[in-house]
């Protein structure tokens, strides 16, 4: 059994890990509601968005001469798929749902015979995804030096992807991340921005007609490139939305075992001095009857 | 019956402007400058750099956009931009580091036309601003 001391230097370390976790954990909260608010904030621009170029596509006469971003390259090839992670640790399984994800995705596309090509967006994904896929990863971009995410760095990532796209490197362009539904819930998505995935349930809206100025060609062709940044952005915000909060639920949990720790190693504590009470008690009882 | 409608700019990070007392937008669009009034046509339209000027009964008001898209539909006009500044929030230190911004973009070797014509747009809207 661990000595005295031995056991006091334990519950001391327990204890200081505990106030870490517990630190963390509040600061995780705060930068929450505030990634919280900025996603809420940032939705009405991406749905208003998706809407036009519903409303745009769904318009369109002649599919054929459609912008490429909208109907895609023609081939099925060559699969480019960005992830997003985090640029920091101790965030519970957010990083990892999103590697599964991605992998799974690849393995499919593997299966299927088409060539694949990663982007890394934020470091840990690139850490864990260069062992198995280093020689895919064609570009890594991280944002540590950027507090927020913010709509400047997500423009920079969507004109990298056009321009490769331009550059034909590319056929399907998907993008990962974790969308946050709440803290302690996110789920990984993958979402195809590259052709885009016009949905035609919403036929009946595109009754009414619109006046254009200048024509629906030019439009689109100037809309795209900015949807394909904008969904980028909102990838971003609901990403660091879950990091936070995926950060928040593993430092609590952390902060909870490490309490149970101190908890019993206590007991353990108390016993043994107990116990050591006790020997020196019978000792020195049975060495004054021995007289 | 009033003769107002609803506007909306949105930037990427938040909801910017909000107003239901609207009677006459003027916008910078592609094409030259449009006035909207109410029951105006559904329109679609992209925007170049100018101004964006917002009369309504509390006051008018003057935006500052280097981009965007216009929408308006069942009297709902909707600004879509990712760089808007209010004129009277835009101080001359922001506008000289706008106009920095854009001359250097004017001056690169590889500009298309396009972009180019968008930028000396820009320079000329920051210079009449001074």
């Amino acid at each position: 059994m661990a000595s005295l001391d031995d056991l006091k230097k334990r519950i001391a370390s327990v204890k200081s890990t505990q106030k870490i976790t517990k630190a963390m954990k509040m600061v995780a909260a705060a930068k929450l509601r505030r990634a919280q608010e900025s996603a809420e904030k940032g939705r009405p621009y991406s749905e208003k968005m998706n809407n036009i170029i519903l409303n745009l596509s769904s318009g369109i006469s002649d599919k054929e001469n459609a912008p490429k971003l909208l109907s895609g390259s023609g081939n099925d090839k060559v699969h480019l798929c960005v992830v997003m992670t985090s640029d920091r640790g101790l965030c519970g399984g957010f990083n990892s749902n999103i590697i599964k994800k991605a992998k799974s995705y690849f393995a499919k596309l593997a299966e299927d015979g088409k060539d694949l090509k990663i982007v890394t967006v934020g470091s840990k994904g690139n850490d864990q995804l260069k062992r198995a896929y280093g020689d895919k990863i064609i570009a890594n971009i991280s944002f540590k030096d950027s507090k927020h995410a913010n709509y400047f760095d997500a423009d920079k990532v969507g004109k990298m992807v056009i321009e490769k796209f331009g550059a034909e490197e590319f056929d399907v362009c998907t993008i990962f991340y974790n969308q946050f539904k709440n803290v302690i819930t996110q789920i990984p998505q993958a979402q195809q921005i590259i052709p885009l995935n016009v949905k035609n349930s919403e036929e009946d809206k595109s009754e009414d007609s619109y006046e254009f100025e200048p024509d629906e060609d030019e439009i689109l062709s100037n809309l795209l490139p900015k949807n394909i940044s904008t969904q980028i952005f909102k990838a971003m915000l609901e990403n660091s939305a879950s990091e936070q909060g995926s950060r928040m639920s593993a430092m609590d949990n952390a902060t909870r075992n490490a309490g149970e720790m101190v908890d019993k190693l206590t007991i353990e504590y108390n016993r043994s001095r107990q116990a050591a009470i006790t020997k020196e008690l019978i000792e020195i009882i049975s060495g004054a009857e021995s007289l | 019956m009033s003769e107002e409608f609803k506007i909306e700019i949105v930037n990427p990070e938040k909801s910017f402007l909000v107003k239901e007392d609207v009677s006459e937008v003027v916008v910078p669009a592609f094409e030259g400058e449009m006035g909207i009034l109410k029951d105006h046509i559904s329109i679609i339209s992209f925007l170049k750099p100018g101004i964006i000027k917002i009369l309504s009964k509390s006051g008018d008001e003057n935006y500052y956009v280097e981009d965007g898209i216009v929408e308006f539909k069942n009297n709902n006009l909707s600004i879509l931009t990712s760089s808007i500044f209010n004129l009277t929030d835009l101080d001359k230190s922001k506008q000289q580091d706008l106009l920095k911004l854009a001359e250097e973009e004017a001056g690169k070797p590889d500009i298309t036309d396009q972009s180019k014509y968008l930028v000396d747009q820009k320079i000329e809207i920051l210079r009449s601003l001074n």
